[in-house]
């Protein structure tokens, strides 16, 4: 700046110097913003990774707020969620902040997944990065599922009785597993008061830490790009990749952009639509947890949908579980499934479009199918086994497909 | 992109003076986003509608309350006296300045209209949070006269048991006791003669 600096000014930076002079904080600040380059084309899909960071803020401090008002016993829960919405100052919008940050974690979770998968964001040297990823999307699942359960409304309760009692198929220690689980005899208040803990404490440290490790290992290896091109293979002259720009200002800047839109968006359900019509929050669980009365239809919140489906798809208890579950497990592979000389779908041939393409359609389709408790068998079944076939089949069509030449340096 | 635009060939901008509007709208634009959304979180840190609403005025019954007699009511948690003094205790708290800390009710604890001898609106009637100002027991209340252990001379008024501390039957801290404050009266207002609202002003509406 051209200005000559005041007095205060020169006090500041004096305070940051002592800081820094003890902590180096700003190596820390140049190796993860204002020099970390990270490639110059990215596309839209960019912007997930960013936002699901901005909804994990959304949902500690919001979380933090609730947790003040919020009274984690059977007795008290449901009364104390109500109370929230209609006594609290302002408490119906950081609820639904929450809920509807729920959500639009997952949206944002699962498209960016599918542009890891799109881009080859996977493959070496970054397997490491995916599998941390699918580690968060796992304890994201667990995180989701005990807060859905918090407000012991009638799906919080019948969902935590569904899903807990999934346990009880494994062979020998089933049902002590079940009831280790419940800390009870049923799902009780035991239960919430354990979910609780485990939803406002253990699993957000978890969460912290992966997210950590995910940047850190991310930031070692650098940012792929829809190119699927390795920037660091041509730098210039001061080891500055020709085809990367600092994250911070020029990513900071276009994150926050893609922010603003994201808000308008979550505004609009957040102040409109907060139920989403039953989906984001279901109507069954504004009536209170009631063991004498199941409801008609416990489907799970749209997010666990597809995996719902999976479950249904299969008419062995245990079967079903043990292929819902390597329905989540199975994407650990993916590194090592894909066996590509290329990493981006636009160098490849229309066998991986199609491939991932019905893969999509699979994944949106069966999540529909788990909404419902009528859907067909034989529909469940064909999807489910498209579901498994791209991965299982992914080697396969990998390794033979005629693959396009991948040019040197990123393109427009 | 060539390489020609990599970061080296940015130029300072070329009109400073619109690039420092611009910072400055964005600046004070955000200022007041990032406010408009801190003050929901803020807020819901206040009282709730249950607590206002467990915490609003109490209406008191006086018509029954013979002279020196005290009941206590409930308002906001604390307990809130309300007596009704006869001609001789009206008579004493008048002479009684100089054993006083603070006689003229100068110290903050009372609402404007109750800073007189008698503390109160009406004379007759005492109403007063009871807890005492030193560490918020609930003192007795000695109305009668007579000789009492710690006060040979004692023309009624309320004894803290914890630390000993005397008020007069307005209310007022005697000179060498713990307690250095007055017993604090609580906004109130007289509905009619025989109801009071605590915790309403006589103007303005609830506090």
């Amino acid at each position: 700046m051209a200005k000559p600096a005041s007095s205060i000014n020169k006090n500041i930076h004096a305070v940051g110097q002592w800081i820094d002079e003890r902590s180096n904080i700003s190596e820390f600040w140049k190796k993860h913003l204002s020099d970390y380059y990270a490639p110059k084309n990215f596309n839209l899909w960019y912007f997930f990774g960013s936002l699901s960071l901005l909804v994990l803020v959304n949902q500690i401090v919001t979380g933090i707020f609730l947790t003040m008002h919020y009274k984690p016993d059977a007795e008290l829960a449901f009364a104390s969620v109500e109370y929230i919405m209609r006594d609290v100052e302002w408490g119906w919008l950081i609820r639904y902040m929450h809920s509807t940050g729920a959500s639009l974690f997952f949206v944002v979770v699962y498209l960016h997944m599918f542009r890891a998968l799109m881009y080859g964001s996977y493959a070496k040297p970054r397997e490491l990065v995916w599998i941390l990823g699918v580690t968060i999307f796992l304890v994201l699942m667990a995180e989701s599922f005990m807060g859905y359960v918090l407000p012991w409304g009638q799906m919080s309760y019948w969902g935590a009785q569904v899903i807990i009692s999934l346990f009880g198929a494994v062979p020998w220690i089933g049902d002590g597993l079940v009831e280790w689980i419940r800390g009870d005899y049923m799902v009780a208040d035991a239960t919430l008061n354990r979910f609780f803990a485990l939803h406002v404490v253990a699993l957000p440290l978890v969460l912290l830490l992966l997210v950590v490790l995910h940047l850190a290992a991310l930031h070692e290896v650098g940012s792929n790009n829809p190119d699927g091109v390795e920037i660091k293979k041509h730098k210039d002259a001061s080891g500055r990749p020709l085809d990367g720009i600092p994250f911070h200002p020029y990513y900071t800047v276009k994150d926050i952009f893609g922010a603003a839109f994201f808000l308008i968006i979550a505004a609009f359900i957040i102040f409109f639509l907060p139920e989403f019509g039953g989906y984001f929050l279901k109507p069954d669980n504004f009536i209170e947890a009631d063991p004498l009365v199941t409801p008609d239809h416990i489907p799970p919140v749209w997010y666990f949908t597809p995996f719902y489906a999976i479950l249904q798809a299969v008419p062995d208890k245990l079967l079903g579980i043990v292929l819902m579950g390597a329905a989540v497990m199975i994407l650990y592979l993916v590194p090592w499934l894909d066996r590509s000389p290329v990493k981006s779908l636009r160098y490849r041939s229309w066998v991986s479009k199609v491939a991932l393409a019905i893969f999509a359609v699979a994944f949106v389709r069966l999540g529909m199918l788990g909404l419902s408790q009528d859907s067909s068998p034989a529909e469940l079944r064909l999807w489910t086994f498209l579901y498994f076939a791209f991965f299982i089949l992914m080697p396969i069509w990998t390794r033979f497909e005629r693959t396009k030449p991948v040019p040197e340096r990123v393109t427009k | 992109m060539s390489e020609s635009d990599s970061l080296a060939s940015i130029q300072p901008p070329e009109n400073p003076g619109r690039r420092r509007l611009l910072a400055w709208t964005t600046g004070v634009v955000g200022a007041v986003g990032v406010g408009a959304a801190v003050w929901p979180f803020v807020s819901s840190l206040q009282p709730s509608a249950r607590a206002r609403i467990i915490g609003a005025p109490v209406e008191v019954f006086i018509g029954n309350l013979e002279p020196g007699q005290l009941v206590r009511v409930q308002w906001r948690g604390a307990t809130i006296g309300v007596m009704r003094r006869t001609q001789r205790m009206l008579e004493d708290l008048e002479r009684m300045g100089d054993q006083l800390r603070d006689p003229g009710s100068d110290a903050e604890q009372q609402p404007e209209y109750a800073r007189n001898f008698h503390r109160s609106i009406r004379p007759e009637i005492l109403v007063a949070n009871i807890h005492c100002t030193h560490l918020g027991c609930v003192p007795q209340v000695l109305p009668e006269v007579g000789a009492q252990p710690f006060d040979e001379n004692w023309r009624g008024g309320f004894f803290c048991p914890c630390h000993r501390s005397t008020f007069d039957l307005a209310g007022r801290v005697f000179r060498g006791v713990p307690a250095v404050l007055n017993l604090l009266v609580p906004p109130y207002r007289f509905i009619d003669d025989d109801h009071i609202m605590i915790g309403e002003d006589p103007e303005e509406g609830a506090v």
